[in-house]
């Protein structure tokens, strides 16, 4: 497939790199100020390297990568909440040209579902999102793949800088303000940490998975309207006011304390939870788990890494390979 | 046919043995006949200190033809709601055991466990904030009066030496009928909100 990648993060980077060796070709490749396109194939590596150096990727404006040929768009801007633009402008223009889109930016798929599917349903591009949620672990495939209509829950660690301070706060008995610091140091989290570590980042996951589950249920885009989620319907708590004494605590009576985000069809929920300590759930360091509650299936669990650039891209190249 | 006498009621074995196969039921057998359906049962109760209390929860027993196999009678320690906690262990055909269950309840016997259905539940949680500034019994008080739930332990952790800045943090094992425990919890976080105290709950369906 032809692949114009929107974004040159850690991930929209990966995705280029990655892209020839399942057998696609990047067309187009865009960050914040410039792009590289070529019908024939873009020189990633060479596109890479200029970018690196501080130069531009390519030639070509931005806008460019969004009017090439191309059969899907890879949208690896950042995550903008709200009316999501631009990533959102992006999925309407490759969606009227009838191609498909392919998600890593959470904005569209968390505060605008409902329009999204809206424009997929005139196209005959089809939208995935797979790395959305979870980073490499694949929670929406596995969702579909058990159906949707039968899952009655989603719930897990979703953010890899939340559970690397708790885990640390609890194993080594530091106080948030030192393990954030040494995660800072360390490159796990942000200079401003605050989408990590106050829980809107797993809100936003969850919020995705809960309009898959309601989607389930609904015949028509009209109805998903009605039923659709944002970000401003979950309730959300974060980890910055948990002390290390209440890990103490936990741990005193075999228990310890993740941020836990939890979808189903009522609602979304993101907060510090209480978990046993060997439970499934009591993941550590970076790692993320997704347990998926099916009315057949019984309990499962997905674990593995939630973030970094190379996991990231496998998600997206396998919704690719989805497309094909 | 065997050559042993019947074993009197009481003295039957606990379990669904073969020894208890009845000569003069040949049908016993297969599955289906009545003395080798006896099941045995552990039922958890709790009693009032009151005289008569143990009688109470006895008759439905015998009445409804099931075999008294022991009684624990506890009655040094107390039960969260300060009752005194008894275990009996009884056999019965399993379709006298609902209507057991049934009676003495209806005899005001509060059932805390049949078997390995546990008819009181708990739920621990972790509360932060001005734990001590914000009158901690009184937030216990107030979460037992919203929940109907008792609190059965608590462990506080407040930062020694602190000033009012810092965060305190107990954890609270609290107990409750069966059922309830999302209710509870969510009484908690009422109470709790009222005070600026944050909840570290566990997830649904986890004690």
């Amino acid at each position: 497939m032809r692949l114009a990648v929107l974004g040159a993060g850690a991930v929209g980077r990966s995705v280029a790199e990655l892209a020839s060796e399942y057998g696609h070709e990047v067309t187009a490749l865009s960050d914040s100020s410039s792009a590289a396109v070529d019908a024939d194939g873009v020189d990633v590596e060479a596109a890479l390297t200029r970018k690196e150096a501080g130069e531009p990727l390519g030639g070509a404006a931005p806008g460019d990568a969004l009017a090439a040929e191309y059969d899907a768009l890879v949208e690896a801007t950042p995550t903008t909440l709200g009316d999501a633009e631009p990533g959102y402008s992006h999925v309407r223009t490759a969606l009227e040209r009838d191609r498909h889109v392919v998600l890593a930016n959470k904005g569209p798929v968390a505060e605008r579902y409902a329009d999204v599917r809206g424009l997929e349903a005139d196209s005959d591009g089809e939208v995935y999102f797979e790395a959305t949620v979870g980073g490499a672990i694949p929670v929406c495939a596995t969702v579909d793949d058990l159906g949707a209509r039968h899952v009655s829950a989603v719930r897990g660690v979703l953010n890899g800088t939340a559970n690397f301070v708790l885990s640390r706060m609890a194993a080594e008995g530091l106080d948030y303000d030192h393990v954030l610091a040494e995660a800072q140091d360390l490159g796990v989290a942000e200079a401003d940490p605050s989408f990590d570590v106050e829980g809107t980042d797993a809100a936003l996951k969850c919020v995705i998975v809960a309009n898959v589950l309601r989607e389930a249920d609904c015949d028509s885009v009209a109805q998903l309207r009605e039923r659709a989620v944002t970000l401003a319907d979950a309730e959300v708590a974060g980890i910055r006011d948990v002390p290390g004494s209440a890990l103490e605590l936990a741990a005193e009576d075999g228990r310890t304390v993740r941020l836990v985000g939890e979808a189903t069809r009522e609602g979304v929920r993101v907060g510090p939870r209480l978990v046993p300590e060997n439970g499934t759930l009591a993941v550590t360091g970076t790692r993320n788990i997704v347990e998926i509650d099916h009315e057949y299936a019984g309990g499962l669990a997905i674990s593995g890494r939630g973030a970094g650039g190379e996991e990231t891209a496998s998600a997206v190249l396998a919704d690719v390979a989805r497309l094909e | 046919m065997p050559s042993e006498p019947t074993p009197a009621p009481d003295e039957q074995s606990v379990g669904p043995s073969d020894d208890s196969e009845s000569e003069s039921e040949p049908e016993t057998e297969a599955d289906g006949g009545r003395a080798a359906e006896l099941q045995a049962h552990t039922i958890r109760l709790e009693l009032v200190d009151e005289p008569g209390q143990l009688l109470a929860a006895l008759t439905p027993i015998a009445d409804n033809g099931a075999n008294l196999l022991s009684i624990f009678h506890e009655r040094g320690s107390l039960t969260p709601r300060g009752r005194i906690p008894v275990e009996v262990d009884i056999e019965c055909p399993p379709d006298r055991f609902d209507d057991i269950l049934a009676d003495l309840r209806e005899r005001g016997v509060n059932v805390i466990q049949a078997d390995a259905e546990e008819y009181g539940d708990e739920v621990t949680v972790v509360l932060v904030g001005h734990l001590v500034d914000t009158d901690l019994s009184d937030t216990l008080k107030r979460m037992q009066d919203r929940s109907e739930a008792s609190v059965a332990d608590i462990d506080l952790s407040a930062p020694a030496g602190a000033g009012s800045e810092a965060h305190s943090s107990a954890r609270l094992r609290l107990r409750a009928r069966a059922g309830e425990i999302a209710g509870v919890v969510e009484a908690v976080r009422e109470v709790a909100a009222e005070k600026d105290i944050r909840v570290i709950a566990p997830l649904g369906g986890q004690p």
